[in-house]
């Protein structure tokens, strides 16, 4: 199968483009609007990439959810991560957290002030950067949804096998199904349908999003990333709400299954516990995070440092709070595109290349 | 990172973060001459003599990758940039920094590397210099050329020539460098097979000489990518550009690492293609005489110039439309 040239098949496109006209269409002479809300970050990043936007009709609208694990990522837990790091450990990271700025300033500055900063391009390298550097004490800035949890805490696993003591863990994980759930009881929230993530979902299943579906009545379509998959899931969404129905589909089962990836989820459940968590410009949203369980906390770089994660009040002015609610778009901020732009950040969501108002400025400014 | 008191590892990227720091310190203390504009080379008048001037430096780590050198990057990197601002290299500088504990044979074989290039393009290396630093204080080795060159008579190239309705053609398949190079960096398994497209690309302004009054502006996209070069040369003008994401030639090996890595291959430098933009009336023409050389074979005509004025619009794959930004820094991987 050609996974990339297949799934960008331009009259493909139109044929769904197609579809979407019709349904919008329909929904136009019944007067409604329809508000399908992405809550992954690759997808906003798709969405603006492919210029699908472009193709929607009117009467279908897309707004933009939490789904950039860096967007979400609380200020206080960078300003733990910096004073991590001016104390000596070397800090590893994926790299789209060095430009996220907390109270201190950002990971970029730190290390060209000499800080310790390495990025990663696999959890692995760091457990490789520990076990060469044996001297140093190492920390990997562990945030993610569940696509990334696995991958992240089999750190730990590698950790023990090759007898490492000088690597930690930075906790900050964060779940999609609760998150759903916190959106979807939010009065100011306006969502009618979900667009599922990809890879999330690949690790927990399909069938993860079904006690949502049944207790909110709200569709939901799981979709892959290229702009074909983002597109049917749309014009599935799209007619499952123009016809009054609320089903859980699936588009993507070349790549999740519907009970997920049960090795991955064996993983998480030995090493993780649900735990409360704080999401920038939401709150806390009850058991929508994981925290290291009792056996393996001796791993949690805040446990072993002795430090403590400060949650931290968002920039004035700043609106990345509604926008990840979707309850405007990225231009609608007064500080998009003026005191807020890609190089000088001042909300979450403009600092990763995933955030809503960074797709918004690289992509339809 | 509001006004960063110091050098940032972003400054050196290519994008809007480098370009700021040029304008801020370098241009405004000598940009009122023939740096104005900041072309990658000076055209200047010499007694009765154009002659084009430019200097480069060289700091890619590995020093050796997949497909050349930091020694073939030393003579490509200086020789294209006179050769797209429409001139005929001639001679080159060198100068060494090489670090206390560098092997000899990689110092050897690097500037064989050197050696055969100039000899492909038909330079002399010149003039040079030779130091040596303590361990720690440079990467190995660190290489600066700087070479003149004499203006091929027809040309006259400037953003400010664009016109809408102009023809935008790419040499060959872009990104392929910048993604060899770090899939090389890193140890990528993905990036097995990919090579660096480090080449002289004087051969194809040659080709397009016969059309010289009609181009109207050549680039080299290299850091920074094809995105930069687009977006400097349309920027604060009337003119935008409208690329066509089907037309623009890549290698799938590059295409496949740049969907990993969540990097887009139009922010990817190259080290051997050019970009070409001239009257549709000659496009096809040059566009054959590219395809007949070695160097032009996946060449392309990619988009056009636009009343758009000052942006960069890329019509996808899909249909869709969207802004083509330049990158902001360092290209960071994305998380997932």
């Amino acid at each position: 199968m050609k996974y990339i040239a297949g799934f960008r098949d331009k009259d493909a496109a139109a044929h769904l483009e197609k579809m979407l006209r019709a349904i919008g269409d329909k929904l136009d002479q019944s007067g409604r609007v329809v508000r399908i809300m992405e809550v992954c970050g690759s997808h906003t990043m798709a969405i603006a990439r492919y210029g699908i936007r472009d193709l929607l009709p009117p009467s279908v609208r897309l707004i933009s959810g939490p789904g950039c694990p860096v967007c979400v990522t609380d200020g206080g837990y960078v300003d733990a991560a910096l004073s991590l790091a001016a104390s000596g450990m070397t800090i590893t990271t994926f790299g789209d957290m060095l430009r996220v700025p907390g109270a201190k300033g950002t990971l970029a500055e730190a290390r060209a002030q000499g800080a310790r900063v390495e990025v990663c391009y696999s959890p692995l390298d760091a457990v490789d950067y520990a076990a060469t550097h044996p001297n140093r004490e190492v920390v990997f800035l562990a945030i993610g949804f569940e696509t990334t949890v696995p991958g992240v805490i089999s750190i730990l696993k590698h950790a023990q096998k090759r007898n490492l003591r000088n690597i930690s863990l930075l906790v900050a994980f964060k779940l999609v199904p609760p998150a759903l759930s916190a959106l979807a009881a939010d009065p100011e929230v306006e969502v009618d349908g979900f667009l599922c993530p990809a890879h999330v979902s690949a690790i927990i299943g399909a069938n993860a999003y079904r006690p949502f579906v049944e207790q909110n009545r709200i569709p939901c379509v799981v979709a892959g990333f290229e702009p074909l998959d983002i597109l049917f899931g749309l014009t599935e969404l799209a007619r499952q709400l123009e016809a009054g129905e609320s089903l859980l589909v699936n588009q993507y089962d070349r790549v999740v299954k519907p009970l997920g990836n049960l090795a991955a989820q064996a993983l998480m459940a030995e090493l993780l516990e649900p735990a409360d968590a704080s999401w920038r410009g939401i709150g806390v949203i009850p058991m929508s995070g994981l925290a290291l369980r009792a056996h393996v906390r001796d791993f949690d770089a805040a446990v072993r440092h002795d430090i403590e994660i400060p949650s931290s009040p968002p920039d004035k002015g700043c609106r990345c709070g509604d926008v990840l609610k979707g309850k405007i778009t990225p231009s609608e901020c007064g500080l998009f595109n003026k005191a807020c732009t890609p190089l000088h950040p001042v909300g979450p969501c403009m600092v990763s290349s995933e955030g809503s108002c960074a797709a918004y400025y690289k992509y339809s400014r | 990172m509001n006004n960063p008191s110091r050098i940032l590892l972003g400054h050196g990227g290519g994008g809007r973060l480098s370009r700021g720091l040029i304008d801020e310190e370098i241009v405004s203390r000598f940009g009122d001459g023939p740096l104005k504009g900041l072309p990658d080379a000076a055209s200047l008048e010499l007694g009765s003599r154009r002659i084009v001037f430019s200097t480069d430096s060289f700091v890619v780590q590995p020093l050796l990758f997949p497909g050349g050198s930091i020694g073939h990057l030393a003579v490509h990197g200086t020789v294209n940039d006179i050769a797209v601002s429409g001139g005929k290299p001639a001679y080159l500088s060198l100068a060494l920094i090489l670090e206390e504990g560098l092997e000899l044979d990689v110092l050897r074989r690097v500037l064989d590397d050197v050696r055969a290039a100039a000899l492909e393009v038909g330079v002399k290396i010149v003039t040079g210099d030779t130091k040596v630093v303590s361990r720690g204080q440079c990467d190995g080795m660190y290489l600066n050329t700087a070479g003149i060159g004499t203006a091929i008579p027809g040309f006259e190239l400037s953003p400010s020539r664009l016109e809408p309705g102009d023809v935008i053609l790419a040499s060959g398949t872009i990104g392929d460098h910048g993604m060899a190079v770090m899939a090389a960096r890193e140890g990528l398994a993905v990036g097995q097979g990919l090579v660096s497209d480090t080449a002289p690309v004087i051969r194809l302004v040659e080709a397009a000489e016969p059309w010289a009054k009609d181009v109207h502006f050549m680039r080299d996209p290299t850091r920074g990518g094809l995105a930069s070069v687009l977006n400097e040369a349309v920027e604060g003008r009337a003119v935008g550009v409208l690329l066509r994401e089907t037309l623009i030639p890549y290698r799938r090996e590059a295409a496949a690492l740049s969907e990993v890595l969540g990097i887009d291959l139009l922010h990817v430098a190259c080290e051997g293609r050019m970009l070409l933009l001239c009257r549709r009336s000659c496009s096809e023409q040059i566009l054959s005489a590219w395809r007949a050389l070695p160097q032009g074979q996946n060449a392309a005509i990619i988009g056009e110039v636009t009343k758009d004025a000052g942006r960069v619009v890329l019509e996808t794959a899909i249909g869709g439309k969207r802004l083509v930004d330049v990158p902001q820094g360092e290209l960071l991987p994305r998380i997932c």
